[in-house]
C-alpha cells in the first residue's frame, strides 16, 4: 500500500466518524488533530483502533506519542514506517 | 498542599476570606431569596472541600436551619467519605440526611454496565476486583492522552490496559450514573423543603469542564465556581471547616480504587493547575508560570494548551438545550 493511500484511508476515517469537527474546513496534512478540536482523548481511542485494525498493526504504549499520531501526514508517515508502504514521493 | 514549591500562590491567588466570604453570602441571598424565590439550598456533602466550603457559605447566607446537606455515599465511595461528610455537616449545625445511593445504581445497573465495559478490554475482570480509569501523567513525557483501566484482583494483582474508545465511553456513560443520581436526590429534597440547589465546582472544575452534565454540573446557584482551588482552601480555613476537610487529598471518589483528580483529569496537582489556568487567563509568559509552580517552561506551554482544548472539547457542558427556534420569542 502506498503513503498516499494510507492517507485517504485516514482521510476518510476521520471524516466519517467525526464530521461535525471536520467538514466546515478540509483537514490540513499538518494540521494538528488534537489542538484544533478534530479529535478528542476518546477520539484518539478511535483513531488508534483504527489504525491497528485497518492496517495489522499492534501499537505498543511507547509509540502513543503526538509525533505519530498528531497529523494525518505524522499518522501516515507512522503507519507506513510499520507497514513497509511504498513512498511515493508526495507531500 | 504546595505553597512551599509555589511561593508565587500568595500573590496570584491570595484573597481576603474575609471580603469574599462578604460578597459570596450576600450574593447567594440576592439569588436563592430574590430571584429563585427559594428558602434555603440543598447541598451534596462529598467530604471534600469543595462541597464543604459551598455548605459554609450557605449556612452563612440562609442560615443553618435553612441548609440541608445530602450524603450520597455508594458503593465504591472511600470508607471515611460518609464520616468526613457527617462532620461537616454536625461542625456546621446544618440538618444531615444519609441517602445511600447504591440500590438505585444497582436498580439502573451501573456497576453491572460498567464491569462489561470493563470486562471488554480486561475479560478476567469480575466481581471483587476493583478499577480506575487514568491517563498518562506529564512525568510520562509528550505522550497523547490515551485512557487506560488500572484493574486490582481480590489477591492483589494489579494491571494496566489500554481502554477501547468503546469501553472507556461505556465506563463513563455507566459511572455518570452516580452523579445524576445523587442530582435526582438533591432536587427531590429541593422540591420537597423549596430549596435550591447548590451546586459545588470550583473554577479549575468549572472552567476545564470537570463535571457530567445533568450530574454535578446540575445546579440553581453555584457559590465557588468563580474561585481557584487554592482559594476554595483560604475560605475553608477562614470558615473554620475541620482540619481533616482541608488536608485531605482531592479525590473523584467515583471509581473503586483511589483515583486522583490529576491521574483522570487535570494534568496536575490542583495547586499547580491553578497557578497555569491563572497564569493562561491572565496572559503571564510560559516562564513566569514556569518560576511559579517549579514546572519546565515547555511543560507549562503543554499545559496552556492543554487549557484550551478541555474547554473546546468541553464547551457543550455548558450549553443549555439549544433550540432551532426560540418560542418564547418567535411569533
Amino acid at each position: 500500500m502506498s503513503e498516499s493511500s494510507i492517507e485517504s484511508h485516514v482521510r476518510t476515517f476521520i471524516a466519517a466518524n467525526f464530521p461535525l469537527r471536520s467538514t466546515s474546513d478540509p483537514i490540513g496534512a499538518d494540521d494538528s488533530l488534537v489542538e484544533s478540536g478534530v479529535i478528542d482523548s476518546a477520539g484518539v481511542l478511535e483513531l488508534v483502533e483504527f489504525i491497528e485494525e485497518r492496517f495489522g498493526v499492534s501499537i505498543p504504549f511507547e509509540d502513543l506519542v503526538p509525533e505519530h499520531f498528531d497529523t494525518i501526514r505524522s499518522v501516515t508517515s507512522y503507519v507506513a514506517s510499520r507497514t513497509g508502504a511504498v513512498s511515493d514521493g508526495g507531500g | 498542599m504546595a505553597e512551599a514549591e509555589t511561593g508565587a500562590m500568595v500573590d496570584w491567588l491570595a484573597l481576603d476570606a474575609e471580603t469574599a466570604v462578604g460578597e459570596i453570602v450576600a450574593r447567594l441571598r440576592d439569588i436563592v431569596h430574590g430571584e429563585l424565590r427559594k428558602r434555603g439550598a440543598v447541598v451534596g456533602l462529598s467530604g471534600g472541600i469543595d462541597s464543604s466550603v459551598s455548605a459554609a457559605l450557605c449556612a452563612e447566607a440562609f442560615g443553618r436551619d435553612r441548609v440541608v446537606g445530602l450524603l450520597m455515599p455508594e458503593t465504591d465511595s472511600a470508607p471515611e467519605t460518609l464520616e468526613l461528610s457527617r462532620g461537616v455537616a454536625d461542625s456546621l449545625g446544618i440538618e444531615a440526611i444519609l441517602e445511600d445511593i447504591t440500590p438505585i445504581l444497582e436498580a439502573a445497573g451501573c456497576y453491572r454496565r460498567r464491569d462489561e465495559a470493563i470486562r471488554s478490554v480486561v475479560p478476567d475482570y469480575a466481581p471483587g476486583w476493583k478499577a480506575k480509569i487514568v491517563l498518562p501523567g506529564l512525568d510520562h513525557g509528550d505522550r497523547l492522552s490515551v485512557f487506560t483501566v488500572v484493574t486490582e484482583s481480590p489477591d492483589g494483582r494489579r494491571g494496566e490496559t489500554r481502554l477501547t474508545a468503546s469501553a472507556y465511553r461505556g465506563v463513563v456513560a455507566a459511572t455518570n450514573f452516580k452523579q445524576r443520581t445523587r442530582k435526582m436526590l438533591e432536587y427531590y429534597h429541593a422540591d420537597r423543603l423549596d430549596y435550591a440547589v447548590a451546586g459545588t465546582p470550583n473554577r479549575l472544575e468549572y472552567d476545564q469542564g470537570f463535571f457530567v452534565k445533568l450530574g454535578d454540573g446540575a445546579a440553581d446557584v453555584k457559590p465557588i465556581a468563580h474561585l481557584y482551588k487554592t482559594q476554595v482552601y483560604q475560605l475553608a480555613a477562614y470558615l473554620g471547616l475541620p482540619g481533616e476537610i482541608r488536608t485531605r487529598p482531592p479525590t473523584t471518589d467515583t471509581y473503586s480504587l483511589p483515583q486522583g483528580q490529576d491521574e483522570f483529569y487535570f494534568l496536575l496537582p490542583y495547586d499547580k493547575m491553578d497557578l497555569c489556568l491563572y497564569g493562561w487567563n491572565h496572559q503571564i509568559p510560559a516562564g513566569a508560570v514556569a518560576e511559579a509552580t517549579g514546572l519546565q517552561e515547555d511543560v507549562v506551554e503543554r499545559v496552556f494548551r492543554d487549557i484550551e482544548r478541555k474547554r473546546a472539547a468541553t464547551r457543550y457542558l455548558h450549553l443549555p438545550p439549544l433550540l432551532v427556534v426560540d418560542p418564547l420569542t418567535a411569533h
